[in-house]
């Protein structure tokens, strides 16, 4: 109980967080925020990647399905982000 | 103290994902801040390689990982590269969408893993396994919407609402039986089976002019299911990581919600605007009182002009007029023509989406207007051009009340001295209402297809 009181107050933070850090991102920028915090959600992979090295084998299927999911979210995302930035160029 | 200096490297990444986010506030640093991001996760993913599970598991389970690492690498390198800019809305769904499966298959392995399963567990597992199956179907069915597969008419069918409860109702009976009974894992997968149906049907309603709102939702699901996830795995990098994905999606549909005035659970009902018998039939608005212009009538006003604001639509970006648009602004300030753009909040197909199509046709984003920072601009702009736009420029949100966008915020073009509208028809746009301005004193149409058009001023403009 201890531990769930002590995770949720972590959630409830970071929501706040959350909400304070995305509020400043200008209108501009909001697709690659979104293709961003796609990249940062897949995170997930380190749940995946121990599920993958567990004895049984079809968590550990699971797992791989898993981590090959959120890895495309990473790289795919993180890089499509950079590509958008990119574009974005000041006058001259 | 092994698993200690894990979680430390999860906290590590977990503030460089805040200073990412923080850095994204301006284009200037926003590089800077996908970099941080980037390093954060490398660093996670290098930490979790040391947990004792990992190393228990030898050489084997090393290559499975790096396998699958191998694997989500190539084919996420790939989509990232070949992506065209006017198919980022599906991109992100896409990607929504795997975030939820990934949480759905990690919630569920560890509920198998775990020998003894306590509450927090088997409840946190019910909603990653829930939220998950619901963005993993959602987004499936966005990106298909996305592309114009789906007829509307087969969207909408009598007991929609209905079934969606008993659906939902369904999932909650599920959700409770596992938890009241955790070691049982087969009641998960009916669940998720059950979730993934209730995720086709409730994006399947929702309009294409709505889609924006949706996958900006579905984006923030996919956060709470990596949130969940982490309450199962009791993870603060998941748990932080997917609050942080889940806020920055909720605010993002509230903004679209409030550019197009509309609540969001009207959007997700796919209740559609009154239409056309709310107003004044397109005759009567536009009977006699449109005026056309030629390329050299509009070629002149622009010759004559000191500030000119373009508003694009996502009708520009479809006909490909981008690149011709810069062509043109670059030639007007050639002649000492202030040129900005004015971007509505929902033009384009999701949030921010017109901003990168310009960018990418090499439009430098100081010119790149909001619509709260251009529209006080406008009485004194000489010339504003429409290209592709037509709700979001309509001033009957402003004056009728009882008119479907009523209240709904607008770029104020019909402020400006003059406006040249470029569009093939009087066609209406997505609210399906006639649009005064395009009948207005001082507007101007050219009829003509968005490139063509642009490609034409630009000739009939070097001659003036």
């Amino acid at each position: 109980m201890d531990t769930f009181i002590m995770l949720l107050t972590i959630f409830v933070l970071a929501i706040f967080v959350g909400f304070e850090v995305i509020t400043k991102v200008p209108p501009l920028l909001h697709t690659p925020l979104m293709s961003g915090s796609n990249a940062i959600s897949g995170i997930t992979i380190v749940g995946a990647m121990i599920s993958v090295a567990t004895p049984n084998r079809f968590t550990t299927i699971l797992g791989f399905i898993a981590v090959v999911l959120a890895m495309i979210n990473v790289v795919g995302g993180f890089l499509v982000t950079h590509r958008m930035l990119g574009m974005f160029k000041r006058k001259g | 103290m092994q698993s200690a200096l894990i979680n430390i490297a999860y906290l590590v990444a977990s503030v460089l994902f805040i200073f990412g986010l923080v850095n994204l506030s301006h284009p200037r640093t926003a590089v800077r801040g996908n970099f941080l991001g980037s390093v954060g996760m490398l660093i996670a993913i290098v930490a979790t390689l040391f947990d004792r599970h990992i190393i228990a598991a030898g050489a084997s389970g090393l290559l499975f990982i790096f396998a699958a690492l191998l694997i989500g690498s190539v084919l996420g390198a790939l989509l990232a590269l070949k992506v065209k800019m006017t198919a980022m809305p599906e991109m992100v769904a896409l990607l929504n969408g795997f975030g939820g499966a990934a949480s759905v298959l990690v919630a569920g392995a560890a509920l198998i893993d775990t020998a003894d399963p306590t509450l927090q567990i088997s409840v946190a597992t019910v909603a990653s396994g829930l939220i998950g199956a619901v963005t993993f179907w959602g987004s499936a069915v966005a990106v298909i919407k996305l592309q114009d597969l789906i007829p509307e008419k087969y969207c909408h069918f009598a007991g929609q609402h209905l079934l969606n409860a008993l659906l939902g109702l369904i999932v909650l009976a599920l959700g409770a039986w596992l938890v009241a009974a955790p070691e049982t894992t087969n009641i998960y997968w009916a669940l998720v089976v059950v979730a993934s149906v209730l995720g086709i049907l409730l994006v399947i309603p929702i309009g294409g002019a709505d889609m924006p709102v949706a996958i900006a939702l579905l984006n923030s699901y996919s956060g709470l299911a990596g949130a969940a996830t982490g309450f199962v795995l009791s993870n603060n990098g998941l748990i932080i990581t997917g609050s942080l994905v889940g806020a920055s999606g909720i605010i993002l549909s509230q903004i679209m919600c409030k550019a197009m005035n509309r609540s969001l659970l009207n959007v997700l009902s796919g209740v559609v605007a009154g239409g056309a018998a709310a107003g004044p039939s397109a005759d009567a608005v536009y009977a006699g009182k449109v005026k056309s212009a030629t390329a050299d009538e509009i070629a002149m006003l622009f010759d004559a002009a000191r500030r000119v604001v373009i508003v694009p639509g996502y009708g520009m970006a479809v006909s490909q007029a981008q690149h011709a648009v810069r062509d043109l602004a670059n030639l007007l300030e050639d002649r000492g023509i202030e040129v900005e753009f004015g971007i509505h909040p929902v033009a384009g197909r999701m949030p921010g989406h017109m901003n990168v199509l310009l960018a990418e046709a090499d439009i430098a984003y100081d010119k790149l207007k909001e619509m709260d920072e251009i529209n006080p601009t406008f009485e004194r702009t000489d010339v504003v051009m429409v290209i592709g736009a037509n709700d979001v420029v309509n001033p009957v949100a402003r004056t009728d009340p009882k008119s479907p966008i009523a209240g709904m915020p607008i770029l104020d073009v019909d402020k400006a001295r003059t406006v040249v509208v470029v569009k093939r028809s009087l066609s209406p746009g997505f609210a399906g209402i006639p649009n005064p301005l395009f009948a207005a004193d001082n507007t101007l149409m050219f009829f003509h297809d968005g490139r063509k058009a642009i490609l034409e001023l630009i000739g009939a403009l070097k001659e003036v």
